[in-house]
């Protein structure tokens, strides 16, 4: 089922929660809906899901307008962050309830719910579990169940609310696969909060990058981790080094030096470079258009060495990654220049190396609205 | 502390500890009181429980048999105490059921809807507590007394409210409505509707999600509420007392009843028929504590009050 969301808008007293937010979500698809807390991420979801209703703009599941039926018409399955199961019910009847409750007409008698129940559990890998009771479960297992139990009522859609985050890492790792091994196997479409950008970036088919209300980026996870098309973007899906720099004639000037980087799209004015520390290139023999610092910290990260420089006159700190074998130590000037980066000048033009790919997604954004 | 600190004599307070020789005595915890500090507590708490609780307690029965049991029987077997009896289980059986619909009913709209003048509902289920019981009957004695336009209304139509059973209803109603209510609000608030959420998304309706979902969620602090309701409504003196008009074998409760056997002297009846009154509160005690006990963690009031 495509979900498409429409220009829309969420106000809770007044307080905007999401921004004119469209996006079009293909059926069969997994999508992570990512950003920090406060995002909005979760406030999509349950719009989606009809739990809220927006203030302005539309939903639609395939053609038809979603946006006035009930939850219950909606017929989605809604993971809950903390699983919400139901305490007084074993896990069959858990599992069972979106069919027990159904209308008399449509509802399977009794011994099917029980049938259905113990084979969406086979699915989950806890056969054998139905007359336990929640808080005899793991975390991990609830998290299971409360799958089960979305699964149970045929969804057009699954939704799930930070599916994982209540979870440690072993665990999360575990279900992380389980679940896309679940989606590949059912098929449904399926949208997920996190803000976990290691998950969305391992987990989905494409990831929405959500920032203060509004989306940021779209893409699958080499899009926006290759190609961020903002500076929130770039800050929020691994590391990055910021750099104050100057455009003038479509070169990059720090001060009164070149940095040897070219952006010929990028009006005069100041902008400010962004590049992923360990994506740089070590100049050793003088240095004609390149960054140059001193090292100011230095600390072991795995299997590598991070170096904090302190570039030009105002000792701005960058931080880039060296080979451990590298002889860099306290007071050392090391000069380098990004392989991959990206310039987002005050205006909100954009340049890099990579920028066609990258600009022709951002106006695409652009013209969608979002 | 060891044996021996508490064999040795020790002065009062805190010079105790500096005094001791260095043994295991001489620490002493930040949160706990010396020996006889302790003991002085202690002994003040369960004097006051004695005098004030126990001994009281005790008396009711003494005195209840104080002519031995067939003249306690024979009390109880009286007509007009029958008749107290059956009046008082009467005015529970329509007062609890009712303030357990209408407490379900306030604590699902508070703890589960935002609405304007919630706070102002909240406010207002307290009021019963903070009125005085004689002015909550007396409220009922202006609103459908003879003067006002209720009252001659109410009559010519045949329907009596005051000095009947009407009228110990309502007071009695009004007297204990708070108690359900006020259990199950916070419980219900600290529950949230996550579960709700869930019932409803699995496509149940309302009604559903509450019968399934809410009720079970709720059953025991609701059990807990129902259960001091009742003791309350049983119990209550002030408001029934007015409303009432002390009618024997008519519109006399319990405890109505047992004052006028004890203005009449009837020492042996008017304890007999308090003897029914402790043992309900003894009865009540012990649910209640077993409920504490089993399910604590769901009721709101050993959580949260």
């Amino acid at each position: 089922m495509d979900v498409s969301i429409r220009n829309v808008r969420k106000e809770f007293d007044r307080f905007p929660a999401l921004r004119d937010v469209s996006l079009d979500i293909r059926s069969g698809e997994l999508i992570a809906l990512l950003g920090p807390s406060g995002s909005g991420k979760t406030t999509l979801l349950r719009l989606i899901a009809g739990l809220e209703r927006p203030t302005e703009g539309a939903v639609f599941f395939g053609d038809e307008d979603a946006s006035h039926k009930s939850v219950q018409e909606r017929n989605v399955g809604f993971v809950f962050q903390h699983y919400a199961l139901f305490r007084y019910m074993t896990v069959a009847d858990n599992i069972g309830f979106g069919l027990k409750v159904r209308p008399g007409a449509t509802r399977p008698p009794s011994a099917e719910i029980r049938r259905r129940a113990s084979e969406l559990l086979d699915l989950v890998q806890l056969s054998g579990l139905e007359k336990r009771y929640p808080n005899q479960l793991s975390g991990g297992q609830r998290q299971r169940v409360a799958l089960a139990r979305a699964l149970a009522i045929e969804p057009k859609v699954l939704l799930l609310d930070e599916p994982f985050g209540a979870l440690d890492a072993q665990v999360r790792r575990e279900l992380r696969r389980w679940l896309r091994e679940i989606h590949d196997t059912t098929g449904h479409t399926t949208v997920f909060v996190t803000h976990d950008q290691e998950e969305a970036l391992e987990l989905a088919d494409r990831v929405v990058v959500m920032s203060q209300g509004r989306i940021e980026q779209v893409g699958t996870a080499d899009e926006v981790y290759d190609t961020p098309n903002s500076p929130f973007v770039y800050g929020f899906i691994g590391e990055s080094s910021s750099l104050p720099v100057r455009v003038e004639g479509g070169q990059l000037w720090l001060q009164d030096r070149t940095l040897g980087l070219t952006a010929e799209d990028v009006p005069d004015g100041d902008a400010t470079l962004y590049f992923r520390p360990h994506d740089v290139e070590l100049i050793t023999d003088g240095c004609g258009g390149c960054i140059a610092g001193t090292v100011a910290a230095s600390r072991r990260v795995a299997g590598t060495r991070r170096v904090e420089l302190e570039i030009g006159g105002d000792r701005h700190r960058v931080e880039i990654e060296l080979p451990i074998e590298h002889p860099a130590a306290q007071k050392n000037r090391v000069a380098f220049r990004p392989r991959r980066w990206r310039v987002f000048s005050e205006s909100g033009a954009v340049g890099g190396p990579v920028a066609s790919n990258g600009r022709v997604h951002h106006e695409e954004l652009a013209r969608t609205g979002t | 502390m060891s044996v021996e600190a508490l064999s040795r004599p020790l002065p009062d307070g805190a010079a105790a500890g500096t005094l001791a020789p260095v043994s295991k005595a001489a620490f002493k915890r930040a949160t706990t009181e010396t020996t006889a500090t302790k003991a002085v507590l202690i002994g003040i708490a369960l004097l006051f429980l004695a005098l004030v609780l126990v001994l009281p307690l005790v008396a009711v029965f003494v005195e209840a048999f104080r002519k031995g049991a067939g003249e306690f029987l024979f009390a109880l077997n009286e007509p007009d105490t029958l008749a107290a009896i059956r009046l008082t289980l009467l005015v529970a059986a329509i007062a609890v059921p009712c303030n357990l619909i209408f407490g379900v009913a306030a604590a699902w709209a508070i703890a589960k809807f935002e609405f304007k003048g919630k706070a102002f509902l909240t406010t207002l289920i307290d009021l019963p507590f903070s009125v005085s019981p004689v002015i909550s009957g007396l409220v009922y004695v202006l609103l459908f007394g003879a003067g006002i336009v209720l009252g001659p209304w109410l009559k010519s139509h045949g329907i009596e409210i005051l000095f009947a059973v009407p009228g110990i209803v309502l007071a009695t109603i009004f007297v204990t409505f708070p108690f359900v209510a006020r259990e199950l609000i916070p419980l219900m608030q600290d529950q949230g509707t996550g579960d709700e959420e869930a019932a409803i998304s699995l496509g149940a309706s309302g009604w559903q999600a509450f019968w399934y979902v809410t009720l079970p969620n709720i059953k025991w602090g609701l059990l807990y509420g129902v259960l001091l309701c009742n003791a309350r409504a049983m119990g209550e003196f002030g408001a029934v007392s007015v409303v009432s008009g002390h009618i024997r074998g008519l519109t006399n409760t319990m405890p109505l009843h047992v004052e006028i056997l004890y203005n009449e002297y009837n020492f042996v009846a008017a304890f007999a028929v308090s003897t029914l009154l402790a043992a309900l509160a003894l009865v009540t005690l012990v649910l209640k504590s077993v409920l504490e006990f089993r399910y604590g963690d769901e009721i709101a009031a050993t959580a949260k009050h």
